[in-house]
């Protein structure tokens, strides 16, 4: 038994304990135990590791490599549980997009140290896969690390979150990967130590950073949980080849789990959209031609604070169903306020959960967490949707598009066929928003022009508040 | 402004139109109120409970001198004479079948408000007298029923022996018709309701009721109105109110024409094979009834001991409720009337519900209003038809099985390919992972994305054991690389499993 056995079986224990912390996680009892098996297999993998790096340091490393690596982690450590501390509920999604940077950017440099230490194998064909690991490797981490880059932009809103449209974006798109297996091709045929692969290797990422970039640019705020999970699933990846390129079980197993996973939540993410994962990264969604203004609705009604506490008051039970504008209002506070106000007057209040609310999946069951909403009465939108016929009044807190009945009236709608929450068979409709522009989708929403549906505007926040006030 | 609340002169009135609790929410919106001795009285609104309320009591002098009127019954001549000219009135009119009381008012120079005049929209429906007067009836008219009735309503077995539950049929489900049957079926009664409109079925089972369906071959309408019915349609309707109300205790009728006189459905000949004890509340009386037996604000008893209830005022016999719900609805009123809470009343001829009610104003005639547009729905007919998008073949069974060999086929045969077992193991365990991540994650509840994607996040940190397999190297520039490498990926690791943490904890069960 030496060090290297031990480090393997500890890569094992490692990787079996990160299967257990997914699989916690799949219900609310078990999710904290779940955590604690990540946070333990994540233990057991750094210290085999950094023990191995040790005994390894006498034969060929140098006197800095022990200092720096702890240094190294203990920055680390410290900058990732400043910013955890730090992050808002509501920032979420832009912290997990920095979060993919890092995977990537740390994916793309152990490849270009792949490159820098050569294949040490005896045999071209092995030479030749080693190559071949060290280009996709560093392919998958750029795509990662600028296409989070610019996810985390456009989150936080310092870029504008609208689709950038180059014209022919899908050829850019598919041409670069042409040009990816071209480039590896050269590589990977080149002789180790070469300048050419040098150079070719530079061109390789940043041809690699480049469409990344775009491919996020060009697509729109709204559709950011699915490029999110997306760039998850990347991440994972990235770790994967890293893993190939290392001979490291522990890696791949690890990168396959969190790419599996970040592939499922996109395909979740696309169904409840009706839409393909191709059309999505193909982007254009908020730019089709509204189809739907030439037609007249007819006029909305408005409703005051005032009128609509009496409304709730009345009311035996109640649905919330929330959307991103409840998020950029910070709304969720006074919402959870008035879901125990109206629950200790014997309301029923429940919450309906749009798949794709918000710009992150799960966003929603995270904010009403965070305002300590139980989470037993905050319900998917399938477990919901049967029970509108019966309900009283539903608040739609900053939602459009996923309570947007043309989805299922109008075949020529650009949402058409999109799964959305029933609001409008409920006896009453009151929508929080700011003004009577479209959602993001551009389509104008034939909700707010339904006999029982009334508008509140104003800004989510204070009119709930307000309702507040008034239901004492 | 002042309101005034006066007292009803119709003989026999119980109601006000205003009760403590309503004056002091119309004082909320600005105005003055004040009421005259004597108005609540029957209504179990004394003097003291407005004074204690803070509310002026004063003269019919006092009352009748201010800005606004609000009453419940339509002001006779002698009223309209006494209100001063510009003044407000809003009170019950039914402005469409009495145009000279129309006429009264425009020459007296009033702004006139009729309450039932208000139009049926959704954003008026807390101004509705009708459908709250019409509950309170629907109600009433089952109370007035029990007490009429000789035996009670509820089945039970006694040890005095069984005792029947009572039968309810109630014609027409409109609002007293849904409020009579609730209310029938809460007291223990077997309740049947039958309404022409076919689509009140599931408003009647939604009471706990059962739909009396016609056999009978009923034209599908092709323009969304019932057809006249046609003389065999006829036939069978009256051969089920016959059938029904012999089976019947207790018959609540409430079936009116807008316009026209009530119709009669049940014949004398059906009265006369009833039961002895039996009820029947004529909902219909003040419009000539629904028997053919009823007398208008009388009760008959027939020669074979049938009860006939003919009252018009049922909704005033509960005076406080109804008071009540009256005066709710001229606050509501006024709070649409009144914007700026200024006590100051603004007649925005713009607003539909307000030009509706509008009967006279400034010496004019305003009726009739211009029709309203009920529904919102789109009018516009559509522009020529797109073609309807293409949907996509959902994947066959069959196919999706093809792909899935295909899929194993090209792994099997890259696995061929590699050139190393160690490549192949490496692909083997690639692929195990994959197949039990997707399980895994499949079970994941929605809630929970969220805290997934960071902790896959934080796990996809160990790309830091890659970085640290690398640092022991005497190259600087791989030594600095992976420096950072290790950086980042602590950062990962680290904060993904710190905001974890943070968020997991929030999440807590409802008690």
């Amino acid at each position: 038994m030496d060090i290297y056995s031990v480090s393997n079986a500890a890569y094992i224990v490692a990787a079996l304990l990160f299967i257990l912390s997914l699989a916690g996680l799949s219900r609310h009892e078990s999710a904290k135990s779940g955590l604690t098996y990540g946070i333990v297999g994540m233990a057991v993998a750094l210290v085999a590791t950094v023990l191995l790096v040790i005994d390894q340091n006498s034969d060929y490393g140098s006197g800095a490599t022990i200092p720096l690596m702890l240094i190294a982690v203990v920055v680390g450590a410290g900058i990732g549980l400043w910013r955890a501390k730090i992050v808002e509920m509501t920032g979420m999604p832009e912290l997990i997009a920095a979060l993919h940077s890092f995977v990537g950017l740390a994916a793309v440099l152990i490849g270009v140290n792949g490159h820098l230490e050569g294949s040490h194998e005896p045999l071209a064909s092995l030479i030749n896969i080693h190559e071949a690991e060290v280009s996709i490797g560093i392919f998958i981490g750029a795509v990662t690390f600028t296409g989070s880059i610019v996810a985390n932009l456009k989150l936080s809103g310092k870029m504008k979150s609208d689709p950038l449209m180059l014209p022919g974006k899908n050829v850019i798109n598919v041409g670069s990967l042409a040009v990816f297996a071209i480039l590896t091709v050269v590589y990977v045929s080149g002789h180790e130590g070469d300048t050419l692969q040098d150079v070719v290797l530079v061109a390789l990422t940043v041809l690699a950073l480049a469409l990344g970039w775009h491919l996020v640019a060009s697509i729109g705020g709204g559709d950011m949980p699915v490029v999110v999970s997306m760039l998850n699933s990347y991440s994972g990846w990235a770790a994967a080849a890293s893993g190939f390129l290392l001979g490291n079980d522990l890696l791949i197993v690890t990168g396959a789990l969190v790419g599996s996973s970040g592939a499922y939540l996109s395909y979740i993410m696309c169904k409840a959209m009706n839409r393909s994962f191709i059309s999505v990264i193909a982007g254009g969604f908020g730019i089709a031609p509204p189809s739907g203004d030439a037609v007249d609705y007819g006029e909305h009604r408005e409703i005051q604070a005032e009128a609509a506490a009496d409304l709730l008051a009345s009311a035996s039970s109640v649905v919330i169903t929330p959307g991103y504008g409840m998020a950029v209002a910070q709304a969720q506070y006074p919402v959870a306020e008035l879901t125990a106000k109206l629950r200790a007057k014997g309301v029923e209040v429940r919450f309906g959960i749009h798949p794709v609310a918000g710009r992150l999946p799960g966003h929603m069951n995270v904010l009403l967490a965070e305002a300590k909403v139980p989470y037993d009465i905050v319900l998917e939108m399938d477990e919901i949707n049967d029970d509108f016929p019966s309900t009283d009044v539903v608040l739609v807190i900053g939602a459009n598009d996923t309570v947007n009945p043309a989805a299922l009236d109008e075949p020529n709608s650009p949402i058409a066929g999109m799964p959305v929450l029933e609001v409008w068979n409920a006896r009453d409709v009151i929508v929080f928003k700011r003004s009577m522009a479209p959602g993001y989708a551009g389509v104008q929403n034939p909700l707010f022009f339904k006999e029982n549906s009334q508008m509140l505007f104003g800004d989510a926040k204070d009119k709930v508040e307000e309702i507040v006030r008034n239901l004492s | 402004m002042r309101i005034g609340i006066p007292r009803e002169s119709k003989a026999g009135e119980t109601l006000v139109a205003a009760t403590s609790a309503t004056a002091t929410q119309l004082q909320k919106l600005g105005y003055d109120v004040v009421v005259q001795t004597g108005a609540g009285v029957s209504a179990s609104q004394p003097d003291t409970a407005f004074t204690d309320a803070g509310i002026t009591v004063g003269s019919a002098e006092d009352v009748w001198n201010s800005e606004i009127v609000v009453k419940v019954n339509a002001p006779t001549s002698e009223e309209i004479a006494r209100l001063r000219p510009g003044a407000v009135i809003i009170s019950l009119m039914a402005p469409g079948r009495s145009p000279e009381l129309v006429e009264q008012l425009v020459s007296a120079n009033v702004i006139a408000l009729a309450m039932d005049a208000v139009p049926r929209i959704s954003r008026a429906q807390s101004m509705d007298v009708l459908s709250s007067m019409a509950n309170v009836a629907g109600y009433r008219a089952v109370v007035e029923s029990a007490h009429a009735f000789g035996r009670q309503f509820t089945g039970q077995v006694t040890a005095a022996g069984k005792v029947p539950p009572a039968k309810v049929f109630v014609v027409g489900a409109g609002v007293a018709g849904l409020a009579a049957l609730g209310a029938a079926g809460s007291m223990g009664a077997i309740v049947r309701s039958f309404d022409v409109r076919p689509e009140v079925a599931e408003q009647v089972e939604s009471m706990g009721a059962t739909f009396v369906t016609v056999d009978m071959e009923s034209e599908v309408s092709s323009d969304g109105y019932a057809k006249e019915m046609t003389e065999a349609q006829v036939a069978a309707t009256a051969v089920m109110y016959d059938a029904e109300a012999r089976e019947a205790d207790i018959v609540i009728t409430t079936a009116l024409i807008p316009g026209r006189p009530a119709p009669k459905l049940i014949t004398a000949e059906t009265i006369a094979a009833m039961k002895t004890g039996s009820v029947i509340v004529d909902m219909a009386a003040a419009n000539g009834g629904n028997t053919e037996l009823t007398v208008t604000d009388e009760v008959v008893v027939t020669e074979n001991g049938v009860t006939i209830i003919g009252y018009t005022d049922l909704a005033g016999r509960l005076a406080a409720q109804t008071s009540q719900l009256y005066g709710t609805n001229i606050v509501n009123l006024l709070k649409l009337m009144t914007p700026e809470k200024d006590g100051e009343l603004f007649l925005d001829l713009d607003d539909v519900i307000v030009r509706g009610i509008t009967v006279a104003r400034g010496g004019e005639s305003m009726w009739p209003p211009p029709p309203v547009h009920v529904s919102a729905a789109p009018k516009v007919e559509a522009a020529a038809p797109a073609p309807a998008k293409e949907a996509k073949p959902p994947l066959t069974a069959a196919a999706k099985s093809g792909l899935v060999l295909a899929a194993i086929a090209a792994f099997g045969l890259v696995n061929a390919l590699a050139p190393t077992d160690e490549l192949r193991r490496h692909f083997t365990v690639l692929m195990l992972s994959i197949v039990i991540g997707y399980y895994v994650i499949g079970k994941v509840a929605h809630a929970l994305h969220t805290p997934l994607m960071s902790v896959t996040n934080a796990i996809s940190g160990v790309v830091v054991v890659g970085a640290l397999l690398q640092i022991n190297t005497e190259d600087t520039t791989i030594l600095v690389l992976s420096t950072v490498a290790i950086l980042l990926a602590s950062i990962n690791i680290f904060g993904g499993f710190a905001v974890t943490r943070r968020m997991l904890s929030m999440f807590s069960k409802g008690a």
